[in-house]
């Protein structure tokens, strides 16, 4: 195994780790939290707290009826979509999620008010209102949606990687789904040609522990789902999902064994929803204080707060820092009721590019 | 008594062959398995084994000749202590009656319904999307499909083509045939069989920016990969509000086979063509397959292509033009009539072509259109033919319920109604999976007397 290259700082906690290989071959390095600096823990933080504030006020739009449909919020899973998306190279790298997407939306940096006036259905919405929650892209941003089934975005994203082995433009393709959709046939049939064809592909799975309301013990019989990939020589890497640092740290070591040009690497990123699958979730599945245990112990912002504290940051600074991002939040949403819905002439446009 | 060696059916649709060589001599011993002749048909070349021991006999059709019917005798085998040189030629044809044979009510060969499918009709006048005086060239539908990916790939490199057996195998039906060669295997990829994976790996690069052309062995697998075609391909653009495209075609033969049964055996046309988002298109002819294949590389939008096995080998012209592409959307008058409007697509054309020559004898002048695209559907040409001829037969190789017969019958009924002079008929397979047995086949197909009847029928309404 390739031993963790020397860090300046002391000898890091061990808070990711690729299992042990069953054989001699090559394995990526074993990860080490990043060493932040002071300006990235603050950009890091108020990247996640904005994720927390939007998803709350998202659940509390749509408790009031303004927005419809599927709403699936990212609350508590903040430290995966920051961390890895801090580690990418956004002129040429690509990502793709499924329907909780709200979160890696706001890591790209997109402008909330387009997220929240997606939500909403308006025209100034991100897909001018005809997307929805779960059906979000930015070309610009080379961020691929926002896929609604369950599994399609590792076959897509597959595809993006291959684009980007076609093309040889360097760049690294990040696919994310959850334990649930880790058990879906198309998944292995990427894992498959992505292995084969050293298609540079990062696979992240995002175990917040519940497919719906079906644990992951109730419906893996592998749950050690960084393991999943070991048939196809995928190398995997578990990784504790609520600490930011360790998600980033484990980023740069996936991406330096992708970019190297040796293929794939499958993350685990162990983390927790504390909201329910959806908002219409009843969460007879788990009890509350199940829920209450994880935010008092290890919620990713908490912790992070803590680390900042540690390093000298003081309270005021956090005081000022919520309510610049509660004044964004409490914008987009108010752009989001206000905005007007799409012309209905909308309902046509976009089916077809051209014209026949 | 010598062992006759009759020239082999080296797949369901082959019925003849070249005798391209010879590995034996006369007077050879040979052993089961031993290859005993290169056999060429419209596919590939095949090797002959030996299944009998025995001494060559006679070599019958010497190397090299062409056309060689399966079920000629093409040489003999002498049995161990048999006198190998005295035997009588046969006489060399594949349907020498034998008078003394005992009358067999069971039919001799794996006869097929899909042989009702294939005749021999063309376009009775040219397209007129071609120019005048345009030279030809003959082309079989295999080859037409080749020339256009080959065409687009050397026009832009994002254009790559990826499924089963498409590079080292050269086509599972030999359509992609040479390409590996000329753009090597960074551009016509072999893929594991993996329909749903390579379906969506194909919709993520064309999301990418690339140009997938992914070949389905045949549209039956893509059952498998339908949910990326219909919900990733089909509705992204629409979803993202016209942010990302996806430009990629799905393609591969559909519709009936010889002899493969229900699960290999079914018309997509409808479902596909029932999906907005997405384009469908089902040539007839080798022309069409070119210029429409073009056509389906170019567009922006997701193409679902829809060819069809029992039409590969069939030789048409094909316009003689560095870039023969034609317009989607636009249906194709092929027979201009004044009586009754038959409309079909793909194979159904053909039918309706010799329908319309038969009906002809009979004083009865038929239009044909062929649909080409069936999604935009270019229901003007089918509406303005029907205000002409007043009556309307569909032809479809495909089961009757929600198709795309009944799909035009709704569009006559909308935007057509005053013209009807008696009601749309549609000439469908029966409304069942297809079944193996030769009869059944043929009773479950549609056919030329089908659509005879049917507009005959038609027009004795009114």
């Amino acid at each position: 195994m390739a031993k963790a290259p020397a860090r300046a700082s002391a000898a890091p906690k061990k808070t990711a780790s690729t299992p042990t290989p069953a054989n001699n071959r090559e394995q990526p390095r074993d990860p080490v939290p990043y060493d932040a600096t002071p300006a990235e823990l603050e950009k890091f933080y108020r990247e996640m707290l904005l994720i927390r504030r939007f998803e709350e006020k998202a659940g509390q739009l749509y408790g009031l009826g303004l927005i419809g449909g599927f709403c699936h919020l990212y609350i508590g899973q903040e430290a995966v979509a920051v961390g890895l998306q801090s580690a990418l190279d956004g002129d040429k790298d690509s990502v793709i999620t499924g329907y909780r997407d709200h979160g890696h939306m706001l890591a790209y940096g997109i402008d909330p008010k387009v997220i929240m006036a997606e939500l909403t259905g308006r025209a100034a919405g991100i897909s001018r209102g005809k997307g929805g929650s779960m059906h979000m892209f930015s070309v610009e941003h080379k961020f691929y949606g926002g896929h609604g089934i369950v599994g399609a975005q590792v076959s897509l994203g597959t595809g993006l990687a291959f684009a980007h082995k076609y093309r040889g433009d360097g760049g690294v393709a990040m696919s994310y789904f959850g334990d649930g959709a880790s058990n879906q046939g198309q998944v292995y049939e990427s894992f498959n040609m992505a292995e084969l064809w050293k298609l540079p592909i990062i696979f992240v799975i995002e175990n917040n522990q519940y497919a719906m309301g079906t644990s992951v013990n109730r419906s893996s019989a592998e749950d050690q789902l960084y393991r999943r990939g070991e048939s196809f020589r995928i190398p995997g890497m578990q990784v504790d999902g609520m600490d930011v640092l360790a998600v980033r740290g484990a980023a740069e070591a996936a991406l330096e064994w992708v970019r190297a040009g040796k293929g794939p690497v499958l993350m685990e990123l162990k983390t927790y929803r504390y909201r329910g699958h959806s908002m219409s979730d009843p969460a007879k599945y788990r009890s509350r204080e199940e829920v209450q245990a994880v935010r008092d112990k290890s919620d990713a912002i908490e912790h992070l707060k803590k680390l900042m504290t540690d390093a000298g940051i003081g309270e005021d600074k956090f005081k000022d820092i919520d309510k610049e991002i509660r004044a964004i939040v409490a914008e987009s949403a108010d752009f989001a009721e206000s905005a007007p819905e799409p012309e209905l002439h909308e309902l046509y446009t976009d089916v077809l590019v051209e014209q026949y | 008594m010598a062992i006759e060696l009759k020239m082999p059916a080296l797949s369901p649709t082959m019925e003849e062959g070249t005798l391209a060589k010879w590995l034996v001599k006369e007077g050879d011993t040979v052993k089961s398995g031993d290859i005993l002749a290169e056999i060429e048909t419209d596919k590939a070349t095949m090797e002959f084994e030996a299944i009998d021991e025995g001494t060559i006999g006679q070599i019958l059709i010497a190397e090299g000749t062409d056309n060689v019917k399966v079920g000629t005798v093409i040489a003999t085998i002498t049995g161990e202590g048999e006198d190998a040189a005295p035997t009588p030629a046969p006489a060399p044809t594949a349907e020498a009656p034998k008078a003394d044979a005992p009358k067999d009510e069971a039919p001799r060969k794996a006869e097929s319904g899909t042989e009702q499918l294939i005749v021999k009709a063309k376009a009775a006048v040219a397209d007129p999307a071609i120019p005048e005086g345009t030279a030809m060239v003959r082309l079989t539908v295999r080859e037409a499909l080749r020339d256009a990916m080959a065409e687009e790939m050397r026009a832009d490199d994002r254009v790559f083509v990826m499924g089963e057996e498409v590079a080292e195998y050269q086509g599972a039906y030999k359509v992609t045939q040479g390409l590996l060669d000329e753009f090597g295997a960074r551009r016509v990829i072999d893929t594991p069989i993996t329909e749903y994976g390579f379906a969506g790996l194909g919709t993520g690069a064309a999301m990418g920016g690339l140009r997938p052309v992914i070949e389905f062995m045949t549209f039956n697998f893509a059952m498998q990969a339908i949910d990326h075609i219909v919900n990733s391909a089909a509705k992204t653009n629409y979803m993202s509000g016209g942010q990302m495209r996806c430009p990629i075609v799905f393609r591969g033969p559909n519709g009936a086979a010889s002899r493969v049964g229900a699960q290999h055996s079914q018309n997509y046309a409808p479902w596909y063509a029932s999906v907005p988002g997405l384009i469908v298109i089902a040539p007839y002819d080798a022309a069409d397959a070119k210029g429409l294949l073009k056509a389906a590389i170019r567009t922006e939008d997701p193409v679902v292509f829809l060819e069809n096995e029992l039409l590969y080998g069939r030789s048409f012209d094909v316009p003689d033009l560095p870039d023969h592409v034609l317009p989607i959307g636009q249906a194709r008058i092929m027979r201009p009539g004044k009586d009754v409007t038959v409309v079909s697509y793909s194979i159904g054309v053909g039918l309706a072509l010799e329908a319309a020559e038969q009906l002809a004898g009979e004083g009865i002048d038929a239009e044909v259109i062929d649909l080409r695209t069936l999604r935009p559907l270019d229901t003007a040409t089918v509406l303005a033919s029907l205000k002409k001829t007043n009556h309307l037969v569909v032809v479809e190789e495909g089961w009757p319920t929600c198709s795309i017969a009944s799909e035009l019958a709704m569009v006559a009924m909308e935007h057509g109604f005053d013209d009807l002079d008696a009601p749309v008929t549609r000439v469908c397979n029966e409304d069942v999976p297809l079944p193996y047995a030769a009869n059944l086949e043929k009773a479950a197909l549609v056919d030329v007397q089908r659509v005879v009847a049917a507009v005959k029928a038609v027009r004795n309404r009114g």
